[in-house]
């Protein structure tokens, strides 16, 4: 009931500060399993993502929050876990264990999931090299539809070390899924992917 | 009739006012239905001037409702309605204009400090440091806030985007509530005629300005900043607004010369102002305020159905406070 009061409560300052307009590009937004991936720049991306996306979608999608931020305060976890329903993991990689296990598990539960392949927040304009989570989870789940998603404006509504938000219209741009091909490299399908994010800048 | 008209009380006048206002939008747009029905041809120029037409009707639909609800709720809610509307348009603004890490803080003051004070303002008829409040004492707040910050790149232009924009959207908007506090001798409660009068007279102006435009193209003035732009659409548009404004005497506190002369210029300003923020949007490299983006949130464009009033509403409200000694 709490979540439910608070997810709206979200929902309409995300509406009022930003628009939290989605544009879909190359896909219509579908009832099917997905990975969105996005450039990242602002803790407020999450929230940004998860008010774009209809709310038949918003249900079955799952952010990925960064452990060590997102359980800092109580609050902080109540909200990823009740509100967003996020999957945790870690950006320190720990002595034999998979970070990528929790996403894993998420999928494997027939989840679709929004993930930020930079792995940390960037405040250069253009998105830094993708890491391998990306590749790794679609050579696992080939069945699972790939689609780029490119957030604009958000650094301006909360630039690290702000508090307070102010308003600027930002926007969600989802794109033409990707695949990736048979055999193709690592390096070379993660190229691909930042590219097809960057690419919806321009649209 | 006009026996009848007077025999009714001021809060009936306005209602009766609205009752006809809406009449006409409805028939309006019940003829842009009709005329939708029949069938076109694929690139007609027509289909794309009736897409036009539907977009005027929708800016009219929209400024008729919100000055509806203004009036029937009372001045503070119409106060608060148009602080809400402020804030939309000074969102717009801030969104196509280049900001910097450093302009977070005089953001922040600019939103949520500047537009609540000056519409508190407002609603509580502090009329002498209302019309000074953002010209004297926020420009020179700004600046000092953005220095703060330690970002000395671009200085000069993010502060004047910023105060532009402020003066603009808040002090431009925060004049039209204003109106509503005006005192009269002989109207009281009245006021919203004059609200009406306003917004009536310059849209009047807008849409009579773009149909001639539309109609008979000349060669534009400025084509750099407006395609449409020409001086004979434009005296179209002031003839058409003076004259509505002159009929309309009977619903001012004005005498003939009066209400025409109060038209002129409030068209004058309107107009005008219009072709300023065009200049501004070509310089951002839009055509429209937040027309990259397609919305359902019904925010967008919200800047181009109001910033004629923006500029006609302190030029209006000043030159009646002048000109009658309120």
């Amino acid at each position: 009931m709490l979540a439910k009061l608070m997810s709206w409560f979200l929902l309409g300052l995300v509406r009022v500060l930003t628009g939290a307009q989605a544009r879909w590009y190359g896909c219509p937004p579908k009832a099917e399993q997905r990975i969105y991936f996005a450039n990242h720049q602002s803790h407020a991306d999450l929230v940004m993502i998860w008010a774009a996306l209809p709310a038949e979608l918003r249900s079955i999608t799952r952010p990925i929050a960064a452990r060590d931020y997102w359980t800092r305060t109580p609050f902080k976890e109540w909200i990823t876990t009740a509100v967003f329903n996020a999957v945790y993991v870690d950006r320190e990689k720990k002595e034999g264990e998979d970070p990528l296990q929790p996403l894993v598990d998420a999928l494997a539960a027939g989840d679709s999931i929004i993930l930020f392949p930079e792995g940390t927040r960037g405040n250069q304009e253009e998105p830094q090299a993708f890491k391998a989570g990306l590749y790794n989870l679609a050579l696992r789940f080939p069945g699972v539809v790939l689609v780029p998603a490119w957030i604009n404006n958000i650094q301006r509504l909360l630039p690290k070390g702000e508090v307070i938000p102010v308003p600027v219209l930002c926007s969600v741009t989802f794109g033409a899924p990707i695949r990736l091909e048979d055999g193709e490299d690592r390096r070379a399908f993660l190229d691909r992917a930042r590219q097809a994010v960057l690419s919806l800048r321009e649209v | 009739m006009n026996t009848f008209i007077r025999a009714l009380t001021p809060g009936q006048q306005v209602g009766l006012l609205f009752v006809v206002l809406f009449g006409v939008l409805a028939l309006a747009s019940l003829m842009a239905f009709a005329y939708s029905l029949r069938e076109h041809a694929e690139g007609d120029p027509r289909t794309r001037e009736l897409a036009d037409v539907r977009g005027v009707l929708q800016t009219s639909w929209f400024i008729a409702i919100v000055f509806w609800l203004g009036w029937a709720a009372g001045e503070t809610v119409a106060t608060v309605l148009f602080a809400i509307v402020a804030f939309f348009a000074l969102r717009e603004f801030i969104t196509l204009s280049p900001a910097r890490r450093g302009d977070h803080r005089s953001l922040l003051l600019a939103f949520f400090v500047v537009l609540p004070v000056q519409f508190w303002l407002v609603a509580t008829e502090h009329f002498d440091l209302f019309s000074v409040f953002i010209p004297v004492y926020v420009f020179a707040a700004l600046p000092v806030v953005t220095a703060l910050a330690d970002d000395p790149q671009r200085f000069l232009e993010r502060n004047a985007k910023l105060q532009w924009g402020i003066m603009v959207c808040v002090y431009g908007m925060s004049h039209v509530p204003a109106l509503l506090l005006l005192e009269f001798p002989r109207y009281e409660g009245k006021q919203a005629f004059l609200v009406f009068f306003l917004a009536l007279v310059v849209q009047t102006c807008m849409v009579v300005q773009y149909l001639v435009g539309r109609r008979w193209p000349r060669k534009p003035v400025a084509p750099n900043v407006s395609q449409s732009f020409s001086w004979a659409s434009w005296f179209a548009g002031m003839a058409a607004g003076s004259l509505l404004g002159t009929l309309l005497t009977g619903i001012t506190p004005f005498k003939p010369g009066q209400a025409l002369a109060m038209a002129a210029l409030a068209c004058a300003t309107g107009s005008l102002g219009h072709l300023v923020m065009k200049a501004l949007k070509r310089d951002r490299g839009v055509t429209n305020w937040g027309g990259q983006m397609k919305s359902v949130t019904g925010a967008n464009g919200l800047l181009d159905r109001v910033d004629a009033l923006c500029f006609a509403a302190p030029v209006f409200f000043h030159s009646v406070r002048w000109y009658f000694g309120l």
